[in-house]
């Protein structure tokens, strides 16, 4: 096949997947896919294969994650963990630049631009749309974060096409997967069901399709491109969660006095856990540093959250200092103003939020209520 | 040519308290050497042989309020005090030793002295603030030395510190922790906790003991009744918030509203 056919499939064994990773860091790529960490499938460096989370499984539901074997030996058989992708593209702390006194004055150091380039392994499509929109929130308007963009610019994708749903997964309902639709180098789609375990690949740009060549590959076969169809078609039937999202921009701006707000308010910690797991999240804030004898200062960017009351504090107070007003700030940004604010949707179904909040809010429920409440 | 600026006087005061607060400023190490040469630690029992005397541009306060006698020693120590930062859960709070205040302290001289009839002393253990007027507070049980030298290098420096009241959670979330609640079903006190120990006991699979004591607008009940659906009982419940924090409003409050 031509490198940069995006209509031909390939089929790749592990073994295949084992020599995608070395062609990879023979690029000089930092290899970053799921590991099993702590009872949970995280992102992290990976070796190999053998690092990947082969036959496990997890259990998700709000507040609630546990992982469980397989009866398979699949190695992407699994939903979306409590780590993305930002981790790596947007780090949760991050020099800008320092200041030291000199005899002539202040001479400020900016931090360099990082160099590491990224191949990311294994993401859904929920998370390439996750990423589009951090794109264009970091680097599609008048001020890029040149930092960003230097990562995000070098990062190599290899995309998957979801072969499970987690029981918080709701990406139909937002249009966002849970096939693979772009923004990636190569996409996978795991076969596990019958004979031999394997990889169906497709080839999303010119880099793709050059390293693919280099892999041991076989054309794929018509069925084996039937079986990854089939593989999305029922992780599309199976969503742990809906939510009809079509009109929820509207719905949720004429209900900004609704009394589940309240509701919700009792229950919300506002911990800001929803914020720093979900993948769209941008907001940061920066701290200044100073040693004891003031001679160096320094400025770092933190991962912020609109959840805490020095993200609305301006002269005399915190403009949100309710949890109703914080979670309601929250949910209608992603869910409304983002269309105001950058075209978008700025949820993209991952469900990481219901996961990972503690005690099991969850934005699909709270939509209902607030739909449910209203004369249909 | 300026002449040679007179270094800030530094006090370091203690009340009722283990003293691991003020020990933490000695366990700086390399640090407390350049706390040395911006400061002149002018009054602090654990490490020299001064007097009481004069003004200080900074004290740092540890321990609580447990007898008469230093109900009106800190009084004095705020007159000399320009600034005045109380340090640790004992300070903050009132400690560990603010049990009393949910008890009997007859009852508890009577088991621990010989010759409880010697003791004297208050029937609470109350913070700092409660007394005096505090400007800056650095909460946890001990204090964590970044914390302390980030509030010194504040100082004087003249800018505010960073020392965020926010959750446990962002810190164990930026650090990329799986969260020990959702993921083993664990309970952390995380979510209600003021921020500070670099999400310490989560990083170690454990949960949040709430050392820091409550963060900006803790939900406490909320926090509760998901701890009920994780197992714990009604007298545990209780337990949780009465620790190092026991007095502080809000874990008081939700510790009043459990029992056995
Ligand atoms: S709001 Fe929740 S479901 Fe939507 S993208 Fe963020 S974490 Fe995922
Ligand atoms: S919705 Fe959940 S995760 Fe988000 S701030 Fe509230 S309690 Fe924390
Ligand atoms: S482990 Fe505790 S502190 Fe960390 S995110 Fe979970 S609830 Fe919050």
């Amino acid at each position: 096949m031509s490198p940069t056919d995006s209509t031909q499939h390939a089929v790749v064994t592990p073994e295949g997947l084992q020599a995608l990773f070395e062609a990879l860091k023979r690029r000089n790529y930092r290899v970053i896919g799921p590991i099993l960490r702590d009872g949970a499938i995280i992102f992290d460096d990976i070796a190999s294969v053998g690092d990947l989370p082969k036959g496990w499984t997890d259990e998700q539901d709000g507040g609630h994650y546990r992982l469980h074997r397989r009866d398979d030996g699949a190695l992407f058989g699994y939903a979306v963990g409590p780590h993305s992708w930002k981790k790596f593209l947007l780090p949760a702390t991050q020099r800008l630049w320092s200041a030291e006194r000199t005899e002539h004055g202040v001479a400020i150091t900016p931090e360099p631009r990082p160099s590491e380039r990224f191949a990311f392994i294994g993401v859904r499509a929920c998370d390439l749309n996750a990423i589009a929109i951090q794109d264009r929130v970091l680097i599609g308007g008048a001020q890029a974060d040149l930092r960003y963009q230097s990562r995000r610019q070098g990062a190599f994708i290899v995309a998957l096409n979801c072969g499970v749903a987690g029981g918080t997964c709701f990406c139909a309902s937002m249009h966002t997967g849970p096939k693979a639709s772009g923004g990636y180098d190569l996409v996978l789609t795991e076969l596990v069901d019958d004979g031999e375990h394997r990889f169906v690949v497709g080839v999303g740009s010119e880099g793709g399709g050059t390293v693919l060549a280099e892999l041991p590959h076989r054309s794929a076969a018509s069925e084996e491109v039937a079986a990854a169809e089939a593989v999305v078609a029922h992780t599309l039937a199976n969503m742990g969660r809906a939510m009809y999202s079509d009109d929820v921009h509207d719905l949720l701006l004429r209900n900004l006095d609704h009394p589940r707000w309240d509701e919700v308010a009792a229950r919300c910690l506002t911990c800001g856990n929803c914020t720093l797991v979900c993948p769209t999240c941008f907001c940061t804030t920066v701290e200044e540093s100073s040693d004891l004898d003031g001679s160096r200062t320094a400025r770092s960017q933190r991962w912020d959250s609109c959840f805490t009351m020095d993200f609305s504090y301006i002269h005399g107070g915190s403009v949100r200092a309710t949890a109703r007003s914080r979670y309601r700030q929250w949910m209608t940004h992603k869910l409304a103003t983002w269309w105001d604010q950058f075209g978008t949707t700025g949820c993209v179904g991952c469900g990481r939020c219901i996961t990972w909040c503690p005690v099991g809010i969850d934005i699909t429920e709270e939509v209902a209520a607030i739909r449910g409440s209203e004369p249909s | 040519m300026a002449s040679a600026k007179r270094k800030p006087r530094l006090a370091v005061w203690k009340f009722a308290s283990c003293d691991g607060c003020q020990l933490t400023l000695l366990d700086c190490e390399d640090a407390l050497v350049a706390v040395a040469d911006a400061v002149e630690i002018a009054y602090f029992r654990e490490a020299t042989q001064s007097e009481v005397s004069g003004y200080y541009d900074l004290s740092l306060v540890d321990g609580s309020i447990t007898t008469a006698r230093d109900a009106e020693r800190i009084l004095d120590v705020r007159k000399r005090s320009r600034t005045l930062a109380t340090i640790g859960a004992c300070a903050t709070a009132g400690g560990i030793q603010a049990l009393r205040n949910f008890a009997n302290v007859r009852e508890y001289a009577a088991v621990v002295y010989a010759r409880p009839d010697y003791i004297r002393t208050l029937a609470t253990s109350t913070a700092i603030a409660h007394h005096v007027r505090v400007d800056y507070e650095l909460r946890g049980c001990p204090i964590d030395k970044r914390q302390l030298l980030e509030v010194i290098s504040a100082f004087l420096a003249g800018r505010r510190p960073v020392t965020p009241p926010h959750s446990v959670c962002i810190e164990c979330k930026r650090k990329g922790n799986v969260c020990v609640m959702v993921a083993h079903g664990t309970p952390c006190l995380g979510p209600v906790t003021h921020t500070g120990c670099y999400a310490l006991c989560p990083s170690y699979d454990r949960g949040c003991y709430g050392c820091y004591g409550p963060k900006e607008t803790p939900n406490t009940p909320s926090l509760s009744r998901w701890f009920a659906r994780l197992g714990v009982d009604n007298r545990n419940l209780q337990r949780v918030y009465r620790t190092f924090n026991a007095n502080a409003d809000e874990f008081r409050e939700e510790s009043e509203r459990h029992g056995a």
